[in-house]
């Protein structure tokens, strides 16, 4: 079994920089979208 | 909508899942390199998916100076930032799989070193589109820097046949004497369609946040009409 822990390092490194990546594009995504709600109420007449 | 994306999620999960259960069950261990060379169906893969985001950025920059379409500029910049994702992990996973057979994390040689400055010429990309405030201007110039970009990817495919270099040769495409035992090709090529899946998904998620920027672009100028 030697190298496992190199397999098994470079496995889960990839895996982390995906998941990272995807948590940072839903984290942009949530906050630019409750943004655009606090813009869109704000141009709504009487605001 | 919603529903949708998730199913696709899980399925892109269920996909990656078995390919990394394949590449340590069902494919067979190398002779030479041993449990080490198992990295091979992530890094090869992975490495495919990202030429394919690029080649994706590169049709949507040429899309973008053509017709001049919000849209192209928006699957541009989506593609660009997943594909250094890929290949963020494609320059992490092979100094790993170096080291042990190599005896050295890094070398400069051809592969390697345009892999390198792959990954720069795209960090590059999107650093260019934060300095420029003015979206018609923002998405021409790197529409343009994109396609200049591109021009690295063939020199990144062509580096292991042209050159000789301490990166191995190529296994699929590599002419004679090249190629993969039939269950590690199989495995390989299953990688490749995961890796590609997960791309895809990534792709349409980063494209949503492109679009809800346009929209906040469109309300906010609307706010300062007022």
């Amino acid at each position: 079994m030697k190298n496992l822990n190199s397999v098994f390092a470079a496995y889960m490194i990839g895996w982390a920089v995906f998941f990272v990546f995807y948590l940072s594009v839903a984290k942009r995504t949530s906050a630019l979208r409750e943004e655009v709600e606090r813009l869109k109420n704000s141009l709504k007449p009487g605001k | 909508m919603m529903w949708k994306r998730t199913i696709g999620g899980g399925a892109v999960l269920l996909l990656v899942g078995m390919a990394a259960w394949a590449s340590f069950f069902i494919a067979p261990t190398e002779r030479t390199m041993g449990l080490i060379q198992r990295i091979f169906y992530f890094h090869a893969a992975s490495a495919w998916a990202g030429m394919t985001a690029f080649s994706v950025c590169f049709v949507g920059n040429l899309l973008y100076v053509w017709r001049r379409l919000q849209k192209w500029d928006s699957l541009a910049v989506s593609s660009a930032e997943v594909g250094l994702a890929f290949i963020t992990v494609v320059l992490i996973t092979g100094p790993i799989w170096a080291h042990p057979v190599w005896g050295i994390w890094w070398t400069w040689d051809a592969r390697l070193t345009s892999t390198f400055v792959l990954w720069l010429l795209y960090l590059s990309y999107l650093l260019l589109r934060t300095l420029i405030e003015e979206p018609d201007r923002r998405a021409l110039l790197s529409a343009l820097f994109g396609i200049f970009a591109f021009l690295d990817v063939p020199l990144v495919f062509g580096a292991i046949r042209w050159w000789r270099t301490q990166h191995p040769a190529p296994v699929i495409m590599g002419g004679p004497g090249s190629g993969l035992e039939p269950t590690m090709r199989m495995v390989f090529f299953f990688s490749v369609f995961a890796m590609h899946a997960l791309m895809a998904l990534l792709i349409v998620e980063r494209y949503q946040l492109e679009k809800l920027r346009t929209e906040f672009d469109v309300v906010r100028r609307e706010a300062e009409a007022l």
